[in-house]
């Protein structure tokens, strides 16, 4: 049986109060209840302070490049399908320099689940504007305030993105049930998580997000199936921000279009050199 | 009297150049000789001018020679651009009806291509296929061989028809109409030998190797790695993803390889600057990968589809901080081969990347090789972590070690976990900014040099160990300098090749020991600035005497390096 002690990493150096630990939190309790074991779990993340997320979990984790956990994500999870593959990343590492992978990654389906860290300022590097920051967020880096933001939600719903969710990290309990929705979702799912960061975004806080935000569960005819109201719900924020599964669609699975991987996964096909012998009639 | 026989096919992209050249070579390599053939094309898909040229000898070849015995020239250009290349024995194949003025004399051999094509094979776009017979009739060459490759080429069927009828028509047109002197290139039954290019090379090393995914994006002349390990993954059990980017590209390569398989990238010049970042990624991580830089000229997009050997100090400073590499430049077509698998074998042993540099000479041209010998393939994955010798609570991914190197496992197949950090990590993966782990960790990764350093091949000497005068050479210019060495020592000079396909870790003594003894020492190198001698200055403290270099995107012929080498002083 795996427990929560399963998945007890070392000890965090977020600032006290940070957002992250909800994250933590909601990751830990899914995976246990998912009974996923940590040897099964593959951890990918890029930089920032999202990316010390694995380290203070547990799994195999492989801490990559600024804006880059998805492309090694993806390499392992081709490479062994049958490793439980979570890319981690933030606004910042997966909007603004990773921004060419998170399209790709949506519309070629890749079977991997992505948490995006999102607290609309850059937190590693002190206080910059990032991607997701509120349109005329002022910053040492925007003096005259910041451009319009990307809008996650709707970027991955039209680049392809299978399933799509937005969480609240001041909501363990209901971040960890989109989290486990994500992890079963076969195809590509976007997590994108609501992340009060209480030393650099005195606007966009706690407080700030419980005045605004509601479960779309218990919104009454709201199915995630629809892109047009899907998208639709993406384009709300401001007054009011939906949380929940957006938008969700079985669509086929990059991995499984592989015919190689139909016989199993790569890491456990044989070497054999003298069948290249089998293409040398080609060229004689 | 040793045959040495070059064929030119001119046209413009869009004429059958391509195709044209590929069935020459072909039906002489199917004759017994070994042939070298390269393309030059220019960036576009129609029009401008294209070239092949094929020699066909007795003995082995693996470089172009300038002068032309058969020109088959499908536009005016193709005459026009090779006036140089022409002597007084070549003949050149041509349509007198669609290329006027030339005339019908001497050497000029006119024929009617197109409306033989039109009336004897069913369309104009068998002209190509018509010129093709034609120049098998001048050289009395058997027919029966091109009919039977080009049944293989098109498969049975009407187009394959249409094509024998077409290379008959030009045939027997040839055969009766030429009167200028036939010079016989018989079929002789000989070993069976490959006809393939670099490229094709290497995606069969890689196959041989294990290599079970690749990741890329296309970039001339790299593509056609990806193309033909694409079209293979299904039958040989791997995976090729073309991805958004270069970036992409090694990073999903390198997840790979830290997932358990052996795994490559192939680009160019700026594709790699683009990877410059992820090879920093596979050396702090540890992670094996295997980079194909098939080179071409630049600064940025330079000239898209000619050749170069401009990458080498890029390739060897690439990233910041310190961390290990191999570098590897393949000599020969054959070479390219045995170069990759070693590439696979040194990534895992190391758990490093290891980059290896072709260009667009190597990369898109042909060369007759004997069948590889797979029984000599062997696999060195490293060292592995085992269950059985260690608890996997235990398992500490970047252990300091004696040697550098620590046991690999490999996520999701034992209950060891595997961490690893593009930060500085610890013995166990972990972050770490420790003043004194980060320095063990450091001369960790360092330590693993000195083996490499043991496995590095010696430089090829072609010729006598000593000499007055030695060239120096690195990867695809081999052939080119060993045949100017040989036409040198015929004239009587005392001159010798050192050649390198294994750079880095470099062989700094037995380089040194070279240039100790040789009068002159030039090297010979396809860049601007001598890229290989800086390296031997930095590395033995010698300067060589002199510099023959040529950037102009076009190959080394032999004749080209005697005549610079004579110029210089041997």
């Amino acid at each position: 049986m795996v427990t929560l002690s399963d998945y007890a990493g070392l000890q965090p150096a977020w600032c006290p109060g940070c957002g992250n630990f909800g994250i933590l939190k909601a990751l830990n309790k899914a995976l246990v209840e998912l009974e996923i074991e940590p040897h099964q779990l593959l951890l990918v993340s890029g930089i920032g302070q999202s990316g010390k997320l694995p380290h203070y979990s547990r799994g195999n984790v492989f801490n990559s490049l600024h804006g880059r956990p998805v492309s090694p994500a993806i390499g392992a999870k081709v490479a062994n399908p049958e490793l439980v593959v979570i890319a981690v990343s933030g606004d910042g590492d997966g909007y603004g320099e990773g921004g060419n992978h998170f399209i790709h990654a949506a519309r070629r389906n890749h079977n991997i689940t992505y948490l995006v860290h999102n607290n609309q300022v850059y937190g590693l590097t002190k206080g910059q504007a990032s991607p997701t920051s509120d349109a005329g967020f002022v910053t040492k880096t925007t003096p005259y305030g910041a451009a319009n933001p990307v809008n996650p939600i709707s970027l991955a719903i039209v680049s392809g993105a299978s399933f799509v969710a937005r969480g609240f990290a001041g909501d363990a309990e209901h971040l960890a049930g989109l989290i486990k929705k994500g992890i079963a979702h076969k195809g590509f799912s976007l997590i994108d998580i609501l992340q009060p960061c209480v030393s650099f975004n005195h606007k966009n806080t706690f407080q700030w997000y419980r005045e605004r935000v509601y479960k779309l569960d218990d919104t009454r005819g709201y199915t995630p199936g629809d892109k047009k109201a899907a998208l639709e719900k993406a384009l709300e924020w401001g007054e009011k921000i939906p949380i929940g599964v957006i938008y969700e669609e079985d669509l086929p699975v990059y991995e499984d279009q592989l015919p190689t991987l139909r016989r199993g996964s790569l890491v456990t096909q044989k070497i054999d050199p003298k069948r290249a012998e089998e293409l040398f009639a080609e060229f004689l | 009297m040793p045959v040495d026989f070059n064929f030119m096919v001119g046209g413009e992209a869009g004429q059958g150049v391509q195709s044209v050249g590929f069935l020459l070579a072909k039906v002489f390599a199917r004759g017994g000789y070994h042939v070298f053939a390269d393309q030059d094309y220019e960036s576009r898909i129609r029009g401008g001018h294209n070239f092949f040229r094929i020699r066909v000898s007795k003995s082995r070849v693996g470089a172009i020679t300038r002068d032309v015995d058969i020109l088959i020239a499908l536009n005016r250009d193709s005459i026009e651009l090779h006036q140089d290349e022409l002597t007084d024995d070549s003949v050149v194949i041509f349509d007198g009806e669609k290329i006027m003025d030339i005339g019908d004399n001497g050497n000029f051999f006119s024929m009617p291509l197109e409306k033989l094509a039109e009336e004897e094979a069913g369309g104009k776009l068998m002209t190509n296929t018509v010129a093709l017979g034609a120049a098998l009739a001048l050289v009395d060459y058997d027919l029966e061989i091109l009919n039977r490759v080009l049944v293989e080429h098109f498969g049975k069927g009407k187009i394959a028809d249409s094509n024998i009828a077409a290379a008959r028509a030009g045939y027997e047109y040839a055969r009766t109409g030429y009167k200028g002197k036939v010079r016989r290139l018989r079929a002789v039954p000989d070993a069976e030998r490959m006809l393939l290019t670099g490229n094709e090379a290497i995606s069969l090393g890689a196959i041989a190797a294990g290599c079970k995914f690749m990741s890329a994006y296309p970039m001339t002349p790299a593509s056609s790695i990806m193309e033909y390990i694409a079209a293979k993954s299904e039958e040989f059990g791997m995976v090729m993803v073309h991805t958004e980017d270069e970036i992409a590209a090694i990073n999903m390569a390198i997840g790979a390889g830290y997932a358990g398989v052996r795994a490559m990238t192939a680009t160019s010049g700026s594709g790699f600057c683009l990877m410059v970042e992820g090879l920093g990624m596979a050396g702090i991580t540890e992670t094996p990968v295997v980079i194909i830089d098939a080179q071409r000229p630049g600064p940025a997009v330079g000239l898209p589809t000619r050749t170069e050997q401009g990458d080498l100090q890029f390739v060897l400073h690439a990233h910041h901080g310190d961390f290990p590499r191999a570098i590897l430049a393949p000599a020969t077509i054959e070479d390219a081969f045995w170069v990759t698998v070693r590439a696979f074998n040194w990534a895992e042993k190391y758990q490093l990347p290891v980059i290896v540099l072709t260009d667009h000479h190597l990369a898109s041209s042909y060369a007759t090789v004997n069948p590889f010998d797979l029984s000599q393939v062997t696999i060195d994955r490293g060292l592995l972590f085992s269950e059985k010798e260690l608890e996997p609570a235990e398992y500490l991914r970047h252990r300091v070690t004696k040697s550098g190197i620590s046991p690999r496992a490999f996520p999701g197949l034992s209950k060891a976990l595997v961490v690893t950090d593009c930060d500085e990590h610890d013995e166990e993966g972990h972050l770490t900014e420790d003043a004194g782990e980060r320095t063990a960790q450091v001369k960790k990764r360092l330590r693993k040099m000195f083996g490499l350093k043991q496995e590095i091949a010696q430089p090829q000497i072609y010729g006598h160990q000593r000499a007055d005068t030695t060239l120096i050479g690195w990867g695809s210019t081999y052939a080119a300098i060993r045949e100017a060495v040989d036409i040198l020592r015929k004239e009587g000079a005392s001159v010798n090749l050192l050649h390198l396909n294994e750079l880095w870790p470099f062989p700094a003594e037995a380089v040194d020991d070279a240039l100790g003894t040789a009068h002159n020492s030039y090297v010979i190198e396809s860049n601007a600035t001598g890229q290989l001698a800086r390296l031997i200055k930095a590395e033995t403290g010698k300067d060589v005497s002199g510099k023959i270099l040529k950037f102009d995107g076009r190959p080394f012929t032999p004749a080209y390096i005697v005549e610079a080498v004579r110029k210089e002083g041997c």
